[in-house]
């Protein structure tokens, strides 16, 4: 699927603020993984994102996605299969536009022509598709998404984003600005696209727990590296105390220093 | 005098919905407005000059503002030049263009050319009212213009330039190169100011090289009243015909002030700063309604 080989992002090369956010990172993402990744801030866990989705071209090391070498392919060519979506909820949808308008820009990825693909077909589609949220959004189709609340733009992001049916999905932390409640709705979601459309997927989280109880594997980074890589049935055995543990025994230093890791529900 | 008002106001309309198009859709603050408006003028004087028929003429000066819009693109979208200074670069070098497509002469007369208007003036003279038949023709021409661009952006590219304008990561998580939009957003935009230009230099009877100077601003006005008259609204129809109306709107204080302007000592070279007024007192009120009704719902 995803295959990153020796990546390397660096910033500021060759000046006093150099910084190694990303240090030789290999990573293969096979078909139909489900992977949370944790960490501090600074971790590096956004950049592998960004670096994955092609906003950073790597300065050493090469990406493949599908066999292809896609190192400098731009973010745009890249999105065609990879699906992104971002903690604030508001960068996945287009406010000033109805909600059907943000459908018919979203369920189809690549360059749009003049064709007009907006009718009571493709409406009826839709309105089947958005049941699926359970918030009424099917009886708000022509309202404009500036009225809707942030955990219905980050839902409906989801559902676009699912529709297009990418090869990969990002989620980047795609919870954290909501409410609880709506949290809790939108994470819900979440593991039902991805078990209902067997979706390959990558999500970052400052939740411990979720981060064990979500995907079959789970990456701990810090300082730019990848530090631990479990999967499968290890995965499952996990609990907060043994990754705490893990983290302090490869590090010698604790996970204090950051309290929002320690959040556990 | 009630039809010229409206004959300037439509004709620059034009114009207007071409600014519209940068500013408010794609949030691309577009300066090379002030370049193609001239360049659509003098390409359609020198056409005309050169025994082309006018219809053909006015798509020669379309295709000039597109290429310039294009070029304005180019150079922000490759070079990283911020969009404003892009606008103003290639405005600058359209200014010399301009005085070589005339001819190396700042100013060209087309009295005796048989231009579009004067055309339409023949066949329909005797059916209509001779003052109202510029009237007649620029408000089709106008609505033509407006019914199609309502079309364009109800396409899946349409709606995807407004997207863009709004929140361009999205466009960009679509797998669309924002690039390639902003390229014919901006020349769609320039295209129209091109057209606007032409039919502006068929009315005045000249082209001239400073007929650009300052458009920007008016076109900027002419939106901002537009949206200032109307209701909210998101609907493309709506908001073109706010741009078209605010257009007449401006051009109808611009003909009282050029009139009416001597009863307080105002002279021509006044506009300028009228128009730049104008816009600070548009910001200003604007202000102060979204200070008075906070959030609109909707039913």
């Amino acid at each position: 699927m995803i295959e990153l080989k020796n990546v390397s992002i660096v910033f500021g090369q060759g000046t006093v603020n150099e910084n190694k956010a990303l240090n030789n990172i290999n990573l293969k993402v096979k078909e139909g993984d489900f992977i949370t990744i944790i960490g501090s801030n600074g971790a590096g866990k956004s950049t592998l994102f960004n670096t994955i989705a092609g906003t950073y071209l790597p300065s050493e090391g090469q990406i493949f996605a599908n066999d292809k070498n896609v190192t400098r392919d731009p973010e745009y060519k890249r999105a065609k299969y990879i699906g992104r979506i971002f903690q604030n909820p508001l960068l996945g949808t287009a406010g000033n536009m109805s909600l059907e308008d943000n459908m018919t820009i979203t369920h189809k990825k690549g360059m749009k022509w003049l064709r007009r693909s907006l009718n009571n077909k493709t409406r009826e589609i839709f309105r089947q598709e958005l049941v699926q949220l359970r918030m009424g959004l099917e009886h708000r189709m022509k309202e404009n998404l500036v009225m809707f609340s942030g955990g219905q733009r980050q839902a409906l992001t989801l559902l676009m984003m699912v529709l297009s049916k990418p090869s990969l999905i990002l989620l980047d932390e795609h919870t954290a600005a909501l409410d609880p409640k709506n949290a809790e709705i939108v994470l819900e979601l979440t593991n039902k696209f991805i078990s209902e459309y067997k979706l390959t997927g990558m999500m970052i989280t400052h939740n411990m727990t979720h981060a064990i109880e979500f995907g079959n594997r789970l990456l701990m980074m810090d300082g730019g590296e990848i530090i631990f890589d479990i999967e499968g049935e290890a995965k499952k055995a996990l609990t907060v105390e043994k990754l705490i543990q893990k983290f302090h025994q490869l590090r010698h230093k604790t996970f204090e220093n950051d309290r929002t890791l320690l959040a556990e529900d | 005098m009630i039809e010229g008002i409206f004959v300037e106001g439509l004709i620059y309309g034009i114009m207007v919905l071409g600014v519209f198009i940068s500013f408010r859709i794609l949030d691309f603050p577009d300066l090379t407005v002030d370049g193609s408006f001239p360049l659509g003028a003098a390409l359609m004087v020198q056409c005309l000059l050169s025994g082309m028929n006018g219809w053909v003429a006015l798509l020669v000066a379309f295709a000039g503002g597109v290429l310039a819009g294009v070029v304005t693109a180019l150079i922000h979208n490759h070079l990283r030049v911020p969009n404003l200074l892009a606008g103003i670069l290639t405005m600058t070098m359209l200014y010399s263009i301009n005085i070589r497509i005339l001819g190396n002469r700042a100013n060209v007369p087309i009295l005796d050319q048989p231009t579009i208007l004067k055309q339409v003036t023949e066949k329909f003279t005797g059916i209509i009212p001779d003052e109202y038949i510029l009237l007649v023709f620029f408000l089709v021409v106008a609505l033509v213009v407006k019914v199609l661009l309502d079309l364009f952006f109800r396409t899946d590219l349409g709606m995807t330039l407004g997207a863009m304008g709004n929140n361009e990561q999205m466009v960009i998580s679509q797998g669309v190169n924002p690039k390639t939009l902003k390229t014919i957003g901006v020349g769609l935009s320039n295209g129209l100011v091109a057209i606007s230009g032409a039919f502006a230099a068929q009315y005045l009877g000249f082209a001239d090289v400073g007929l650009g100077q300052g458009i920007i601003v008016s076109g900027l006005a002419s939106v901002m009243i537009g949206e200032f008259l109307m209701l909210k609204s998101n609907r493309i129809g709506v908001l073109t015909f706010c741009a078209l109306a605010g257009s007449i709107c401006f051009y109808a204080v611009m003909y009282v002030g050029r009139f009416y302007g001597y009863v307080i000592h105002m002279t021509p070279s006044d506009l300028n700063l009228i128009k730049g007024v104008l816009i600070i007192v548009l910001l200003i009120m604007t202000q102060a309604k979204k200070l008075k009704v906070p959030f609109k719902v909707a039913k």
